[in-house]
């Protein structure tokens, strides 16, 4: 018997969540330490330089680019419309002048005598942190940002697409093996968080966006169902810009997969809820999993550990899922931690675990092929 | 870096970690009975990350693992690497390379994109950098979409060239002008400023200065690209490197002490795989090839008639990128290498399952045929790319015509030529850990369709990279592990070019040598596997039919000593290039009968 660490999902009734929000340039940052916070609300604020449009003056006027800076009627930090004569060339004896009507609206960052180009930078692009998270203000990063601490129900899901979004917990499966159908999708879920059972059906996520339901969270979803969702092919696992008006959330995996029932009874125990939701999914360097947080009111009790990446030890008795084929999905306990490695009917050498399935039935996997059914 | 004296002949124990995106690999080379050799390796989880976020941590449990096993106590009650070896403690010298946190990452500009961005592109591969995007004045996008895409990314750094010496300075200075503005934002945060290389027209260098302001650290090099029929690409390689060690690894968790340890600069992971081919390259006189598949990138670096190339392809993978492959290939490409039935929308489930859990293992036979499979298709796709980029005017300091350089532009010669490739090296988890070392010669030969005589062979711990950063500190220790522990040779695979009617004779063969005389005849279509040990060779007589080459032309016969491996020699006569059945089942017969013949699998 031995022991080994395996990275697993957090499924937490009560748990410290702290959401470190930041901006992507300095900017303003709106609350103080100690504040209390709804997660909607704004924290803080910036304006990002807004884009850029080169105008090439050189050509449009048919000119040597040295001669634009002279040629020019506004100079850099000028703020310029859309349509007005900001160049004129120097015609013949003073007639024929040819104007150059700007094709964009900004402030000219500057004008090039040696690529005759002019540079126009437009509006500033206000940025908003909002705060996500329901809770006090912990720390405050001056001009980032800040520290909001919550304490509430967590769950990691293993892949999702969408941003962030917010709603109330909505169960409308009765059961986590229950697929979710395009049916149960109605207009009354309009912005809420609906949580289903198993695999959630392709209609069931048009619908879902056609309805303006905040997120689906369920077990399961077709690779096929996605593709059409997304309208391409996911290559890597890189995910959170999509602009689907819903987030869509798995627990488990792709296929047909029941949600854990302890997922389930705690999604269902939170009905009605407040929550915040974030598909983002990174599986790379940093790794980024989807996550529904519900802030707890204060009154259920003091919250413990803390939420983010788990590296639990891997024991006899711990609980753990199944993540790979030929038992994908499959829940159970540890039974034994062999220590010498064997032989797998891919033919390969590796170290292996054998897990005490619910239903009963015994079967030794890879050890990398488990992963911990966390706290 | 400690700037120690360091004498080679008083080296005898050398301790060398590559830091990966998830685990550091220790090695242990030891000098033995007067010769260099690895003895022992160890790893750890790299920790980069939270909550340790602090490189030197799994440096430090990686060396003691390795101190561990070689019963010598390398790290000290410090948690420092012991230097120098006094009997059963410490080392001589300490070297690392590091890709951990995704590796380099560069934005490449330049002015024509077959020239100029081809050669600043070339440099940053070289240095062995993930090149994000090019930016060139004739890439088919308009000023404002490239100004998005600029701003869109998070590279550590920039490399901008264009115009020859005393050429165009206006098409630099504009794409200057696209980027300065644009400002792109580091993955290291706001108070990172941004290193620029620039390495175009010298003419234009203080018009390019100007452009920028305080936001960027701007080192001007000596051009890439000189004049149109010469590369320069050693002074910006260079800059790369020092740059990554002052700008990049100081803003990673814990580097600043690391390069303190280190006897000599750390280095990118593929810059140090890149050095050992080109020098083992170099010294034998050979074309050779290597590959690392990963996780999530696919590496193949090539050296030809002395030149080098390295290409990283980003997005091609078997666990991280497993997805993208089967996306870029399409399912049925990839399904063509699996003997089994399988139902496709479960494979589609499993792939992205794989992508999202990467750390599995496949544990039925039918999930590593698979897995295999779709190896077989990112080396595929990932050789062809290197194809397309390693084309005439590449390499390091070389002299042609204008006229050359034109024909170069319409034509896009490959200089990768299957047929004068010599070595083909296999690295990366899906071809190192292979339950058969057939399995890895196997995949090796249909995704590169290496041509007439060709040896194969593996790293047989991923060591390249250890050994990349060692050459440039003891390249006679560096060498002598490369030759003795770092390469497991596979066999011979001899490969007919052309094509045929499958059935019909293709050549005939004799084998001499003395372990093994065959003599017969292959027809077209077939595969035969002969044992032909390690410590093995043989003359090897081809008789090809005409409109088959191996090597002398078509028709034309040749006669060669071969180098036996832990597979044998292969021979090959399914054609080049290797054109599989459309019709699935009688793809599917195809494919089993070589599984068979070459005994891959149990079933």
């Amino acid at each position: 018997m031995g022991h080994a660490y395996t990275p697993g999902l957090q499924v937490s009734e009560r748990t410290v969540y702290r959401a470190r929000r930041t901006l992507p340039i300095p900017g303003e940052v709106l609350v103080n330490q100690g504040d209390r916070v709804q997660a909607r609300d704004v924290v803080a604020q910036t304006d990002l330089p807004g884009d850029i449009f080169p105008l090439n003056l050189a050509n449009q006027l048919s000119v040597m680019p040295g001669d634009i800076p002279q040629l020019m009627l506004k100079k850099e930090g000028d703020y310029i419309s859309e349509g007005e004569v900001i160049a004129m060339t120097n015609g013949i004896f003073g007639m024929f002048r040819t104007p150059y009507h700007s094709r964009a609206t900004g402030t000219i960052e500057s004008v090039s005598g040696i690529t005759g180009q002019v540079i126009v930078r437009g509006k500033p692009i206000p940025v908003q942190v909002r705060a996500y998270a329901s809770g006090v203000v912990s720390e405050v990063l001056p001009g980032e940002g800040c520290v909001i601490e919550s304490q509430a129900t967590f769950v990691q899901g293993i892949f999702g697409v969408g941003g962030e979004a917010y709603g109330k917990v909505r169960v409308i499966a009765s059961s986590p093996d229950e697929e979710l159908e395009a049916e149960q999708i109605t207009e009354e879920l309009k912005g809420c968080i609906v949580v289903g059972g198993a695999r959630i059906h392709g209609d069931a996520a048009r619908r879902a966006i056609e309805c303006g339901v905040a997120a689906v969270v369920s077990g399961g979803i077709d690779d096929q169902d996605l593709r059409d969702i997304l309208g391409y092919d996911l290559g890597v696992a890189v995910t959170g810009t999509e602009q689907l008006g819903t987030t869509v959330i798995v627990t488990e995996g792709f296929g047909d997969i029941a949600m854990a029932d302890r997922t389930f009874e705690l999604l269902t125990s939170r009905e009605g809820a407040d929550a915040a939701v974030n598909g983002a999914t990174q599986i790379r360097a940093g790794v980024q999993r989807p996550e529904i947080l519900i802030p707890l009111n204060g009154d259920e009790g003091e919250a413990h550990g803390s939420a983010g990446a788990v590296a639990g030890v891997l024991e006899v008795g711990a609980p753990v899922r199944i993540i790979r084929d030929p038992y994908f999905g499959v829940l159970g306990t540890v039974a034994d931690l062999p220590t010498q490695p064997q032989v797998l009917g891919s033919g390969s050498k590796a170290r292996v675990l054998e897990v005490a399935c619910a239903s009963g039935e015994r079967v030794t996997v890879p050890r990398a092929n488990v992963e911990l059914i966390a706290e | 870096m400690t700037q120690r004296q360091l004498d080679p002949d008083k080296i005898d124990v050398i301790l060398a970690t590559d830091c990966g995106s998830t685990t550091t690999k220790a090695i242990l080379i030891e000098k033995v009975d007067g010769h260099y050799r690895q003895t022992h390796r160890g790893e750890a989880p790299t920790t980069v990350e939270e909550p340790v976020a602090d490189v030197t941590v799994g440096v430090t449990n990686a060396a003691t693992e390795v101190g561990e096993l070689a019963s010598r106590r390398l790290v000290d009650e410090n948690g420092e690497i012991i230097r120098p070896a006094r009997g059963n403690e410490g080392c001589d010298i300490y070297i690392s390379t590091s890709s951990a946190g995704g590796g380099l990452q560069i934005l490449v500009t330049g002015v024509v994109e077959e020239m100029s961005a081809a050669s600043a592109k070339r440099a940053a591969l070289g240095a062995g950098a993930i090149v994000l995007d090019v930016i060139s004045s004739n890439d088919r996008r308009r000023p404002h979409e490239q100004i998005q895409r600029i701003r869109e990314l998070r590279p550590d750094m920039v490399v901008m060239a264009g115009g020859t010496d005393g050429g165009t300075k206006k098409h630099v200075v504009k794409i200057a002008e696209l980027v300065a503005p644009a400002k792109p934002r580091p993955r290291f945060g706001g108070k990172y400023r941004m290193p620029v290389i620039y390495a175009g027209n010298q003419e234009a260098a203080a018009l390019v200065a100007n452009t920028f302001d305080e936001s960027v650290t701007l080192s001007v090099v000596e051009n890439v690209r000189p004049t149109l029929e010469r590369e320069n690409l050693e002074p910006a390689r260079d800059c790369i490197h020092d740059l990554f060690l002052e700008h990049v690894m100081a803003h990673a968790p814990g580097y600043n002490r690391l390069m303190e340890w280190t006897d000599a600069p750390i280095m990118p992971t593929p810059g140090a795989v890149g050095n050992i081919l080109r020098q083992i390259a170099e010294r034998n006189g050979i074309n050779a090839v290597g590959v690392d598949i990963g996780g999530a990138t696919t590496d193949v670096f090539s050296v030809f008639d002395g030149v080098f190339n390295r290409t990283v392809s980003a997005n091609l993978g078997m666990s991280y990128s497993i997805s993208n492959v089967c996306a870029e290939a399409g399912m049925p490409s990839v399904l063509r290498w699996v003997h089994l039935d399988m139902d496709e929308r479960e494979l589609r489930n499993r792939v992205k399952n794989k992508m999202i859990r990467p750390t599995t293992i496949p544990q039925t036979l039918e999930a590593l045929v698979f897995e295999q499979a779709v190896s077989r298709e990112a080396l595929r796709l990932a050789y062809l790319q290197h194809k397309e980029f390693a084309t005439t005017l590449k390499g390091v300091q070389q002299q042609r015509t204008v006229g050359d350089t034109f024909s170069q532009l319409s034509s896009g010669q490959s200089i990768v030529n299957n047929m004068t490739l010599n070595l083909l090296v296999a690295s990366g988890g899906v071809l190192s850990h292979a339950p058969r070392m057939e399995q890895t010669a196997a995949m090796m030969i249909d995704a590169f369709e290496p041509e007439g005589f060709t040896e194969l062979a593996k790293d047989s711990i991923f060591m390249m990279p250890h050994l990349g950063v060692l050459a440039q500190v003891h390249p006679q220790a560096a060498l002598e592990v490369f030759e003795r522990d770092c390469l497991i040779y596979l066999g011979t695979c001899i490969a007919a070019k052309g094509r045929g009617r499958a059935g019909r004779p293709c050549f005939r063969y004799e084998i001499e040598g003395p372990s093994l005389r065959e003599q017969g005849e292959m027809p077209v279509g077939e595969m035969k596997l002969f044992p032909l040990g390690p410590e093995d060779r043989a003359r090897v007589k081809i008789e090809p039919r005409r409109g088959f080459d191996v090597g002398a032309g078509s028709g034309r016969p040749l006669e060669k000593e071969v180098r036996g491996g832990t597979v044998g020699l292969i021979l090959d006569t399914r054609g080049r290039p290797l054109i599989l059945p459309d019709d699935r089942s009688e793809c599917r017969q195809a494919v089993a009968t070589w599984t068979q013949t070459l005994g891959l699998y149990d079933s």
